[in-house]
């Protein structure tokens, strides 16, 4: 007989689903974009051509220019490396931080796991958003600022998940079974339950990108974000606030990349639960 | 239910006090102060900033009580909010109170319009998805509910500006403010649907992401109910599908939408931000947004502790209307 692991299951299950599949395509293509982005931009991001200001999608511009001769196509390239790795870095962040302290909560139990809940309780209440402004503001837009802002404030949905995945398989007998050969908290912790508990994390670290990148281009459409003349697509956006009624390009285009990302990352997040397990909700 | 809505009362306190002190400490440690700020808008005015003495510098920190340790100024402020006394914006010397006053009601009704809006097109919609699981109909509806979902809302907002706000196409609606100037002179009645006019495109921005995550969440929980023995029996005792569907399945399934709203409205005056700022709409979130831009403490201390109170009464009216429409729920047991 031929064992099945688990992870070709899941992926068996994916790859069914032709809409999560086109996702991970799309957000793949992206990330190859982003890598090849110096490469691949017909021009240079940031560079001024005061000869071709405001030109319309043509030959030339495949996106048209903005206000200061700039191509579109090219800064939304540059862009998508802000994106993306705003989403990645961010997300890691605050999985981290959720995986730490809800291992803790859910394997110690006790006075930790009150503490723990108690702290998760009172972040849940947090106007995050608002929160997120006031941190920026005063401490100073930048892109880092914002991975680690985020990266804060998000933990809370990560740690009550794993907290109730250690509390089903605490006491399963594998658990049991290790720590009766000896194995130290730390060893059952992060070598026998975590690994089990991952799937989950998995789905709605997914979901948790494509909100990040949707928090990234709301901030940088305030002015919080990346600061110019560097490219990212919610400046991007904020910049056309100015030529809405004659340059409808310049808010299209950008628009419709947070779009399609967004949607792409929501697809392979669907994907992944109902592969997973199509009962779970996160 | 007492003691459980003790102990929620209870948990009020620290997250209270864990927002407004983190937001303290936040604009109180960063760098730049509003000393420096006015510093600046003095020099602004013709004095050169190496001019200000220091003692100019320590009679507005003292003006302002910024010349006491952290602690103190935190102990001050909280003994003052319990009188309502938020203190004066720095911005233009206005009691902050009065500013909230007149911003509040504005992104309340922006945000209770929308969420109306919200569960008067999801239900119907929702449902009629989820009677036809997996036709093709409903395929495609879960299909426009996914992708409406996945719109970022000042992309929508910008995208109806261009359309619909003048420009190149269509002017069918105002675009700024939330009164036609000259206003005052409507009709009571005129001044309410100058208002609705203005409020169309900014509840549509607004309403779009959420109604279509409700619509998928209002869709699930039918289909999760559908699934139970009870329907299967309601069926089974000959009841016609419509008794089936309205009285058995779509009661139950909307005890959690019931609850939803509760954490619903905070979370979209958080959301407004954007919105308002878009529109230039006067409410809470431009209001914040300005607040945060120009150091303003006061006013953006008392936003933290308004925004902090209003999750807390929405998720404890949620644990409420939970008792109060779901009979096999109490707090005895949750206490």
């Amino acid at each position: 007989m031929k064992t099945v692991s688990y992870k070709s299951v899941v992926w068996q299950q994916f790859k069914r689903n032709r809409l999560a599949l086109a996702g991970l395509v799309f957000v793949l293509c992206l990330v190859g974009i982003a890598l090849l982005a110096p490469w691949l931009s017909p021009y240079s991001p940031t560079e001024y051509d005061l000869s071709s200001i405001l030109l319309p999608p043509s030959t030339h511009h495949f996106l048209g220019t903005d206000e200061e001769g700039r191509d579109v196509l090219s800064r939304m390239i540059h862009g998508s490396r802000i994106s993306l790795s705003v989403g990645f870095v961010a997300v890691s962040i605050y999985v981290s931080i959720g995986i730490l302290l809800g291992a803790l909560a859910g394997y110690f139990g006790g006075l930790i796991d009150i503490v723990i809940s108690r702290l998760t309780e009172v972040m849940l209440c947090f106007p995050t958003f608002f929160l997120i402004l006031t941190v920026l503001a005063f401490i100073g837009p930048s892109l880092y600022n914002i991975m680690i802002v985020i990266g804060i404030t998000g933990w809370t949905g990560i740690a009550r998940l794993v907290r109730g995945e250690f509390l089903k398989l605490r006491h399963q007998d594998f658990v049991t079974a290790a720590e009766a050969t000896g194995a130290s908290s730390l060893r059952l912790i992060f070598f026998h339950i975590l690994p089990n508990s991952l799937a989950p994390v998995l789905v709605s670290a997914t979901f948790g990108i494509s909100s990040a990148i949707l928090v990234e281009s709301s901030l940088s459409f305030l002015g919080f974000g990346v600061q110019p003349p560097t490219a990212s697509w919610g400046e991007i956006l904020s910049q056309s606030r100015d030529f809405i009624d004659i340059a409808w390009w310049l808010t299209f285009f950008p628009g419709l990349a947070i779009f399609m990302t967004i949607t792409a990352y929501n697809l392979v997040g669907e994907g992944l639960r109902d592969a997973i397990d199509p009962r779970l909700k996160v | 239910m007492f003691p459980y809505l003790f102990k929620r009362l209870l948990l009020i306190i620290p997250t209270f006090f864990g927002i407004t002190l983190i937001t303290f400490l936040i604009i109180q440690l960063a760098p730049g102060n509003p000393v420096s700020l006015k510093i600046q808008q003095l020099g602004g005015e013709g004095i050169r900033s190496e001019t200000i003495s220091k003692e100019v510098i320590e009679q507005t920190k003292k003006l302002y009580g910024l010349d006491k340790p952290l602690g103190v100024q935190y102990v001050l402020w909280v003994k003052k909010i319990v009188t309502l006394d938020f203190g004066d914006s720095y911005k233009d010397h206005r009691p902050v109170i009065k500013k909230i006053g007149e911003a509040l009601p504005i992104t309340l009704t922006l945000n209770i319009v929308s969420i109306l809006i919200i569960y008067l097109v999801a239900i119907p919609l929702g449902l009629f998805s989820a009677t036809r699981p997996n036709s093709r109909i409903d395929q495609l509806t879960t299909l426009f509910f996914f992708i409406l979902y996945s719109l970022p809302a000042f992309w929508v907002a910008m995208l109806l500006i261009m359309f619909l706000g003048g420009g190149e196409y269509l002017d069918l609606f105002p675009v700024v403010g939330i009164l036609s100037r000259g206003s005052e002179q409507l009709s009571f009645f005129g001044k309410i649907g100058n208002m609705l006019w203005h409020l169309v495109l900014p509840v549509t921005a607004l309403t779009v992401g959420g109604f279509a995550f409700m619509a998928r969440f209002w869709r699930a929980q039918v289909l999760e109910v559908i699934r139970q023995d009870y329907i299967r029996t309601a069926r089974a005792k000959g009841l016609p599908e419509r008794i089936v569907v309205w009285k058995h399945a779509v009661r139950n399934a909307l005890i959690p939408m019931v609850t939803l709203m509760g954490s619903l409205l905070p979370a979209m005056i958080g959301g407004s931000v954007i919105v308002e700022q878009i529109f230039t709409i006067p409410g809470m979130g431009k209001l914040g947004f300005e607040a945060v831009l120009s150091r303003d403490y006061p006013t953006v201390m008392a936003l933290a502790a308004i925004e902090a109170l209003l999750t807390l009464v929405g998720i404890l009216l949620s644990d409420l209307l939970y008792v109060a429409i779901d009979p096999r729920i109490s707090f005895e047991g949750k206490a």
